[in-house]
């Protein structure tokens, strides 16, 4: 790929820094899982996520004994913790996708050094948010009845509603994302296998390689397929976060029956996401020294995604608000004014404060190439828009249309406790998966050095 | 590193191919073009990041995954389909007087199985015809091989080729400039 000339005032620094050839890149990211020691940090990480993910097994265990009575939910608040989570978990897997497919298909070359670390963070995110729809049934063993299959009750699942298109959506993400990480991982595997100098290392990296060795003949296929996946992929991505809005916005809830949730939910996800793998990624360049490799570039690229994806996210609440108004109806204008100015009135201007007015400061270049203040503006993001799928699941459902029926919602500790217990199970597969796999695509970085460009020379000379 | 020849093994006992080392992906580009216009079918050039240069060197126009893919795309369709309208007869649901093919609300699942059965033909379809997984190779057995996953590349021709001729190919590889050359046991 050739180097864009840039102006001074956009220009950063390269995708990659000068100094690197292929052989120094493989071992660069190969070392990280091949040579580096366990680290004591790195082991206090691991011991502190997985202390968290208890939380998660005492909350299911709990569940299990007692129902989902333990949790905060309650009529009319039906949703509660277990869909905020839900899609908030699914939203921040967005940017994965987003990354390996729809910037590979844009020819972005710059997503090559941070495509395999965010792929890896959407199927961990992925299987956190399946927990929630899960547990939320309250009967888990029996979670197989959501999908159609032949069965002696003579029960068929309703495909006209949201909530199964959702089966469907989730579980082909999920199976795409890690059919389309895993094919992306065998070279590197093979990478893995061929330096390693230990034979168990060797046994294991080679068999998961499946013996890749690199021929032309093989890679013409790989790459069409890795094309393929990722033409479908792109659609596919835009299609879940589709569907998770559509179980809202087939509803006839005051709030949450607007035609404006796809594309704001779509938008809404890969901020989050992206706020996320900056969260992640800025830690990770630092502790693994790999700031050659994920450079200011990239840092400075993730928070233009997250600025403009958040801008969308902002005509996106302007919108719902309009139309609350503009709708005459009264039920949408009273849903407004309770979210604004209610008993959860708190949250929503919390939730302007941190997806809203906060990340304005990625306006500034200085802000987006600080690497620390840039973390500290992903964190901000992250909560908000936590809070957003509060404010959209927990307003619009606590007073609808008839104010006998009105409620209250706040969550339980054991709300609380399967949530960080996610959090504890999304870190500690990121912590182990930064040990055992490359975290970063060898061979697409290897594509970015000017060793690898093809200067055909006649060879008898 | 100067040409290297492995020798120990005496001339007649069966062989794979012979193997010959380059440094850059220019050098290996043009020794496979110029393998293909002498004649030779079966080799391969083996190199750590795809060359796209070398389909066209090789002639490498294999478009089966991508038929395959269209197909399996079109089969997750038709299955999607039909299994929201199974469901929907098998076990009638009236809501209002709808009607039970209710063919928007079938979209989605279609779409979402289109997408799965695709991607996952797209993906088998590739290791498949690339005859993965395939543990052992007899490439493997170049100690310097090694380094294909790495920063070096190599070609091989190999014996079954018709034209393949042990003193004479191992001429051609040297005058193809590479770095060295190995023969390569079954």
């Amino acid at each position: 790929m050739q180097p864009v000339e840039l102006p001074d005032k956009i220009y950063v620094g390269p995708v990659i820094d000068e100094g690197h050839s292929l052989g120094s890149v493989s071992d660069k990211v190969g070392g990280i899982v091949l040579k580096r020691k366990i680290t004591l940090g790195w082991t206090l990480g691991l011991f502190i996520s997985f202390g968290l993910l208890q939380g998660l097994a005492a909350g299911a265990i709990w569940l299990f004994v007692k129902g989902i009575g333990v949790w905060g939910v309650n009529i009319p608040d039906g949703w509660g913790f277990a869909i905020i989570n839900f899609v908030w978990w699914i939203g921040i897997g967005h940017a994965g996708t987003l990354i390996s497919a729809i910037l590979l298909l844009l020819n972005q070359s710059w997503r090559n050094a941070i495509n395999r670390f965010a792929e890896a963070m959407t199927l961990f995110a992925v299987m956190c948010a399946g927990m929630f729809p899960v547990l939320h049934t309250g009967r888990p063993w029996l979670a197989y009845w959501l999908f159609p299959y032949p069965n002696t009750m003579d029960l068929w699942p309703q495909v006209r509603s949201p909530l199964l298109w959702d089966v469907f959506a989730v579980s082909t993400y999920f199976t795409i994302s890690a059919v389309f990480w895993y094919i992306g991982l065998v070279p590197d595997l093979a990478t893995l296998r061929d330096t390693s100098k230990k034979p168990w290392q060797q046994k294991v990296y080679g068999m998961l390689a499946m013996g890749w060795r690199g021929s032309a003949r093989h890679w013409q296929r790989y790459e069409k397929a890795s094309l393929l996946l990722a033409g479908l992929a792109t659609p596919l991505v835009l299609s879940v976060h589709t569907v998770v809005s559509f179980d809202f916005a087939v509803s006839i809830i005051p709030g949450w029956h607007t035609t404006i949730f796809p594309p704001y939910f779509v938008a809404g996800a890969i901020y989050s996401g992206f706020a996320m793998v900056l969260t992640l990624m800025i830690p990770v360049r630092q502790f693994y020294g790999l700031d050659d490799i994920i450079t200011m570039r990239h840092l400075n690229n993730m928070a233009k995604v997250a600025l403009a994806t958040g801008m969308i996210v902002f005509y996106g609440y302007s919108m719902e608000a309009f139309f609350g108004y503009f709708s005459g109806d009264k039920f949408e204008r009273f849903m407004m004014w309770n979210r604004m100015t209610g008993p959860y009135a708190i949250f929503y201007w919390c939730l302007i404060l941190c997806n809203i007015l906060i990340p304005q400061s990625l306006w500034s270049k200085k802000v987006r190439t600080s690497p620390f203040i840039l973390w500290l503006v992903s964190i901000v993001i992250n909560i908000g828009m936590w809070l957003e799928r509060f404010v959209i699941v927990v307003t619009s459902l606590h007073r609808d249309f008839l104010p006998s029926s009105w409620g209250y919602y706040a969550p339980t500790f054991w709300d609380w406790s399967v949530f960080v217990g996610t959090l504890g199970l999304f870190l500690t597969c990121i912590f182990l998966f930064v040990r055992v796999l490359p975290l970063i695509t060898i061979f697409e970085l290897r594509m970015l050095l000017p060793g690898a460009q093809v200067k055909e020379v006649p060879a008898h000379q | 590193m100067s040409s290297h020849m492995e020798t120990e093994h005496a001339v007649g006992q069966p062989l794979y191919g012979l193997m010959a080392e380059f440094e850059t992906p220019g050098q290996l580009v043009a020794a496979a073009r110029r393998t293909r216009e002498a004649g030779f079918r079966k080799f391969d050039a083996y190199s750590p990041l795809p060359l796209h240069e070398l389909d066209d060197a090789m002639d490498l126009h294999d478009n089966r995954v991508s038929k395959f893919t269209f197909c399996g795309g079109l089969f997750g369709a038709v299955a999607g389909f039909s299994l929201c309208c199974w469901c929907a007869t098998a076990f009638p649901l009236d809501i209002g007087g709808r009607p039970l093919i209710s063919v928007p609300m079938y979209i989605p699942i279609t779409f979402e199985l289109t997408i799965l059965i695709g991607g996952l033909t797209a993906a088998i379809s590739m290791l498949l015809m690339n005859g993965l997984p395939h543990p052992y190779h007899p490439v493997f057995n170049v100690e310097r091989f090694a380094n294909a996953s790495r920063n070096k590349f190599f070609l091989c021709i190999e014996a079954e080729d018709p034209k393949f001729d042990r003193q004479a190919t191992l001429t051609f590889l040297e005058s193809l400039g590479p770095e060295g050359v190995s023969e390569v046991q079954p």
